[in-house]
This record gives C-alpha cells, sequence and structure tokens, in this order.
C-alpha cells in the first residue's frame, strides 16, 4: 500500500505495523505528529496498545523501561532537549538490556531556542548504549522502525532510530507500507527471556560488586557487535519480503573514486544529486552513506575507504573541542589502515541548527577538498561568518 | 491488643527472607515485610534509589519473594506505570505493582513522576516509608526532614531551618481515591489499610514513618517506641484521605507532649527549650488544621 506521508507519519505507520504494545510518549517539536498519529490509532482501536501520557521525557522513558520489563514491546519518541532530559534513563535501557525503540527526530540544542536540524541531540548520548540508525528517506524510516524491533529484541539493545527535523520529519514522500501480514511474520509477538515473572520472582538491576560489573559490561559490548551480524540477517530477510534494503554503510558510486564523500541522514540526498552531476561530467567522486553509528561500521568503513586518496566527511553536528563526530569516528576506524592506503580525511562541520546544506555547499565541500593537499585544521567549518 | 488478635489479623505468609541488609532497629524492613504480608505474592515491587536498594541485597540475590524491579531515583511513579500497563497489555490486570521509595525519592527528586501518576490516577500503590533524610548518603537533610533536626548537611549551628513539606495533602490535592499514612508501631492498622488499598483501583498512597537509629541517633531497641510516641503526640497522625475529600483519623491521637518524643532523638539534642516549645506549637497548629478537615471532610 503506497501513501504519500511525512517522515513523523511513517514513524507511526510503523509502530503500528510492529504492533506496539506499552507507548509512553510527551511532545516537543518537531516529533508531535508521532505521538498525534499514535494517539488517534489507539483511540479508534487501530493499534491495540497501551498510551501513557506521561508529564516529562523522562517519565517516558522510565515507563517503557517498565513496559519492557513486563516483557512487552514498547516505543518513544522525542527530540533534543527531550532526548537530553533522558539520558540517566537511556542508561538504565541499555545497560539494562531492554530492547526500547525510540524514534529522535535530529533537532539542534539549545540554547539559543532552535528547532531546527542537527544530529549532536542524538550523538551526544553515543555511549548509552543504543544501536543508532540514521535514516535518509521516509521509506527508509518506516523501513528501520520496523525492523528497529526485530533487531532490538534479537540482541536484547535499544535501539534509537533518527530522523532529520523537518527535512524528513514534516516532508511528504511516497511511502510503502508493507501489509500487516508480512510484517507479522518478519516480526511476531516479543517473547522476553528475561521479564518480569510471578512464577519465578527475580531482582534486575541490583547492586552489583566490582567482581561483576565489568562481565555484565562486556556482554553488552558483545551483544553490540552481535548487532552488525543480525542487522544484516534482519536487511537480508526484509529485502525478501519486500525488495528494500539499505546496509549500516551504503556506497554509492564509488567504483575507482579518488575522492569520496561520507553523509549521513539528508545530507545524503543531496550529496547523491551532485556525485551524479559531478560523475556524468567525468569526475570520480562517490559517496558513502553511514546508517549505523552504534555499534559503529569500523571494518565495513575501513574496507570502504582504504586506498582512497580523499575523504571528506560532513557532519551536521561537533563536538565541542574536538570536531565532527562522525569524522573523528572515521578518522579512529583508519588508525589501523597502512599508511599507503590511508586516505587523507577532512572533517567539514556544517549545516548546525538547521541551516541548509545546498547542492552548492557540497560542490564547494567537493572544491576545497580538491584544492587543498593537506585540511589547514581538523575540523573545517563551513559558511560561518563572523 | 492482644498478641493473639495480632496474630489473626496479620498474614503468615512472609514474603521477606531473612538475611536482608538493614541496618539493626530499621523500619524500612518491618514495614517491607508487613506490606508485603497484606498484599500476597501477586505483587510486584519497583524500587527507586532508596535504603532498600542496599537492603534487597546484591546481585544475584534478593530478599523478596516477589519479582523487584530497581529503578532511577526519580522514576518510582513512571516505571511502576510502565510495568503496570506491560502486564495488562498481555491480560494481567491482578497483579498489584507498587512502588516503594524513600523520602528523598518522593518528596523530592521523585516527586514529579509520582505527581504525573497520581494525575493520571495509575492502578499501583506507591509506598514511601519516610526516615526523614537522606539517611543511605549519610544523613543528608530532605524536604521530609522536620524543622530544627540535625543532619550532616544541617549542621547543630545552623540546623534544619524549614517545616517537613506535607505530602499528604500534596497527594490529596490529586484527588487519587485513597490515602493512608501508616506506622511500624500499629502493625494491624498498617495491614488494614493495605488490604483495602489492594482491592481499590486508581492511585494510592502511603505514608510510613520509619525511624533510623543512625540518622536520627537513637537507640536500636527504641524504634518501635518512637514510631508510636510519634502518634501519640499527633507529630505523625494515622489517618485515610479518601478520594482527596474525606479525611479520617485511624487511631487515638491523645496529644501527649512532643518534649520526650523530641528529646530522646539525639538528632535534635542542640535545640533549647524555647525551640522545642516552637515545635510544640507547630504541631498544634497542624493538628487544628487536620480535625477541621475531618470534621468538615475535605
Amino acid at each position: 500500500m503506497k501513501k504519500v506521508m511525512i517522515g513523523n507519519h511513517a514513524v507511526a505507520w510503523g509502530v503500528l505495523r510492529s504492533r506496539v504494545e506499552v507507548i509512553s510518549a510527551y511532545p516537543i517539536t518537531p516529533q508531535t505528529q508521532v505521538v498525534e498519529a499514535l494517539s488517534d490509532m489507539v483511540a479508534d482501536g487501530t493499534l491495540d496498545a497501551r498510551y501513557i501520557k506521561v508529564e516529562s521525557e523522562h517519565s517516558a522513558m522510565a515507563a517503557c523501561i517498565g513496559g519492557a520489563i513486563a516483557g512487552v514491546r514498547t516505543f518513544t519518541a522525542t527530540s533534543a532537549q527531550g532526548l537530553a532530559l533522558m539520558h540517566e534513563l537511556l542508561h538504565w535501557a541499555g545497560g539494562g538490556r531492554l530492547p526500547i525503540v525510540m524514534a529522535n527526530i535530529n533537532r539542534a540544542m539549545a540554547p539559543g531556542w532552535t528547532i531546527w536540524a542537527d544530529q549532536n541531540d542524538s550523538l551526544s548520548q553515543r555511549d548509552t548504549g543504543w544501536i543508532q540508525l540514521y535514516c535518509e528517506t521516509n521509506q527508509e524510516v518506516f523501513d528501520t522502525t520496523v525492523q528497529s524491533f526485530r533487531l532490538a529484541e534479537m540482541v536484547d539493545l535499544p535501539v534509537m532510530l533518527l530522523l532529520d527535523a523537518f527535512y524528513l520529519s514534516h516532508t511528504s514522500e511516497p511511502v510503502d507500507v508493507t501489509e500487516a501480514d508480512v510484517v507479522d511474520g518478519f516480526l511476531p509477538r516479543r517473547e522476553a527471556e528475561f521479564r518480569i515473572d510471578l512464577e519465578d520472582p527475580r531482582a534486575f538491576g541490583a547492586l552489583v560488586r566490582p567482581d561483576s560489573y565489568m562481565e555484565m559490561r562486556w556482554q553488552q559490548q558483545e551483544a553490540m557487535q552481535r548487532a552488525h551480524g543480525v542487522l544484516r540477517e534482519v536487511e537480508d530477510e526484509w529485502e525478501r519480503l519486500t525488495g528494500r534494503r539499505y546496509g549500516a554503510l551504503e556506497e554509492y558510486r564509488t567504483k575507482d573514486a579518488d575522492l569520496l564523500l561520507v553523509t549521513s541522514g539528508t545530507i545524503t540526498s543531496t550529496a547523491r544529486h551532485v556525485v551524479d552531476t559531478r560523475r556524468d561530467a567525468g569526475e570520480a567522486v562517490g559517496l558513502i552513506k553511514v546508517k549505523m553509528f552504534r555499534p559503529f561500521p569500523t571494518e565495513d568503513l575501513r574496507a570502504a575507504l582504504a586506498g582512497v586518496e580523499r575523504v571528506a566527511v560532513l557532519d551536521r553536528n561537533f563536538s565541542p573541542g574536538h570536531g565532527g563526530i562522525f569524522a573523528e569516528e572515521i578518522r579512529s576506524a583508519l588508525y589501523d589502515v597502512s599508511a599507503e592506503d590511508r586516505p587523507t580525511l577532512y572533517g567539514y562541520v556544517l549545516g548546525l541548527g538547521g541551516r541548509d546544506v545546498t547542492p552548492e555547499v557540497v560542490e564547494d565541500v567537493i572544491d576545497r577538498t580538491r584544492r587543498a593537499s593537506e585540511p589547514e585544521r581538523q575540523d573545517l567549518w563551513v559558511g560561518v561568518e563572523l | 491488643m492482644s498478641q493473639t488478635i495480632i496474630r489473626d489479623r496479620i498474614p503468615r505468609e512472609e514474603l521477606l527472607a531473612s538475611g536482608h541488609l538493614a541496618c539493626p532497629g530499621c523500619a524500612a524492613p518491618i514495614a517491607m515485610r508487613l506490606v508485603l504480608k497484606a498484599l500476597g505474592p501477586q505483587t510486584v515491587v519497583v524500587l527507586p534509589a532508596c535504603c532498600w536498594s542496599i537492603i534487597a541485597g546484591p546481585w544475584p540475590q534478593s530478599s523478596l519473594r516477589v519479582p523487584l524491579f530497581h529503578t532511577a531515583f526519580e522514576t518510582g511513579g513512571a516505571a511502576a506505570s510502565g510495568i503496570k500497563a506491560g502486564l495488562e497489555a498481555r491480560g494481567d490486570t491482578k497483579t498489584t505493582v507498587i512502588a516503594w521509595a524513600g523520602d528523598g525519592g518522593t518528596f523530592d527528586i521523585g516527586l514529579q513522576a509520582l505527581s504525573g501518576a497520581a494525575e493520571r490516577n495509575e492502578d499501583i500503590i506507591y509506598f514511601c516509608y519516610d526516615n526523614e533524610a537522606y539517611m543511605n548518603t549519610g544523613i543528608q537533610r530532605s524536604s521530609a526532614t522536620p524543622w530544627g533536626a540535625w543532619t550532616t548537611t544541617t549542621p547543630a549551628e545552623e540546623p534544619e531551618s524549614q517545616p517537613k513539606k506535607d505530602i499528604v495533602s500534596i497527594m490529596a490535592a490529586h484527588r487519587i481515591p485513597y490515602i493512608a499514612t501508616a506506622s511500624v508501631a500499629y502493625p494491624v492498622d498498617l495491614v488494614e489499610k493495605v488490604m483495602k488499598a489492594r482491592f481499590i483501583r486508581g492511585t494510592r498512597f502511603f505514608h510510613i514513618l520509619a525511624p533510623c537509629p543512625p540518622g536520627w541517633k537513637t537507640g536500636n531497641d527504641e524504634t518501635i517506641d518512637l514510631a508510636r510516641q510519634a502518634v501519640l503526640t499527633r507529630v505523625f497522625p494515622l489517618m485515610e484521605v479518601e478520594d482527596g475529600a474525606r479525611w479520617r483519623f485511624t487511631a487515638e491521637h491523645p496529644g501527649d507532649p512532643v518534649e520526650p518524643y523530641i528529646r530522646r532523638q539525639a538528632r535534635f539534642k542542640h535545640l533549647t527549650d524555647d525551640q522545642v516549645a516552637h515545635i510544640q506549637r507547630e504541631v498544634d497548629a497542624r493538628w487544628q488544621v487536620l480535625e477541621t478537615r475531618v470534621e468538615h471532610g475535605t
């Protein structure tokens, strides 16, 4: 069934198809159509779920944690300040190995007040133990929502799916909504191995001494590592059912390229357009889209980037005092590539706070990268006028 | 009340195991033991950070014979809401979900989530065992610490300067179906209130005074006597509030002078006679307010 819908409704349709049992959420721009659509679906009985309309994002995540430990499928959605407020509970979900799925609409952090897109909100939650999947289109948002539950429940880790504020959340695109019976076959009802069970009473999250804590974190790390392969399996099956797959990493027109752009989120679509234009003009430029940020696709990135002369990473985010966050993670991944195969990395910081990243901006990034034999600094800011 | 009557009216089943990690003389495990006796085994305990996070025992042990979920300090009301919703989603409408929090997790950091749960009238029972300070972290003041008390953050030279927050009135303002205060010195009253609350739907709130020997600077063997004296002096009246409107006393409160109750607790030892007299006036004033509410039912 094809429908034209905004990204926020693609999330809601994904939640509907996934037969989520407990939803708890708090409104924040630009997430609101997600919770409004879900409210309608629950109210008219389309979705048989408990919807806990809490007084904060902090309680939204706490309630999802409660639902998840009771053994059911849970969902929430938020953005920016709301995600930051959840921070402590994100650790609780990650460390507690609870397969909660959350849609976060990527929005810049205040102050000053802003509602527009950038990725600093979710990247600030890098170390909370959540799988992070960045989406490019509304179709990908729908597909990723459904896949996220399967992935989360297979590795007992929470999954955060990300979509850019307004560029996806409020932009209409055609979405092929997979039929319910197909999704039901792909994503059966959650059967939790560890849950609250009156017949087998246990304590969850109790005090853990130094002689056991590290083992729990090691198991979390192993689950994260396992997620690489599980995502591939999940995508294999989804592709078989729907014909669509995305990959933790996508290589676009990379063959024989001497310069590769690396993007995530909606900047990817703009970069695709520019790469097409340049390729048509005979220039050997290609594109790597990074979808999965945690666990980080280190091996795939090394394989994709080794031997390329120059790599330009486009970051709609930055770590104050360091640089663009994807750029720095990729720089780290490339350390183990031999010197002769290691590309020169140009890390561009751009598009913060919703500033447009137009084809002209991407063209400029390519030209700057070609002009300079070495980047003049670690973080190359684009379009800053002081 | 004779021992026989107490035995007849309090269930025999023990859902709190021996070997828990409470300090000697702590009221908190006594309260938990009685509450679980009243609720029975079909109960889930949600435990935000508090002394009970330790009392319950470290992984992989538990001193409770019912499922227990440890949660973040400020999330008792919200996490319990989620567990209840999760159980209901799979058709379990019978299990009682309780949040069990200290005064810090209730009066202070958890007040927002508690207010949210109460406003939504979540079908949970929220228990606050109140030892009147952050005892687990080493006796720091909370908004439940009474006026004049020493704590490690309100030293004797500058003791607690604010009156104890009126949590029962705050909860009554949410117009939830049932609120009770309870005492470990009145076990039958406590158990009967919990048994009554168990079969009420919606948010129910219990405020249980929990004397703390290390924090109150009292003897390990004084806990029950102190808890009883708090009732007899009207410092901690035993009450029920239904639908936030109908207030009722559930014990005799003769109004014994507060001075002996205050003077036996070394956390108050710096207080002058005038200051103790001030506490007496505050207790009297509060009692008048409560009596009016009971008479008028509001």
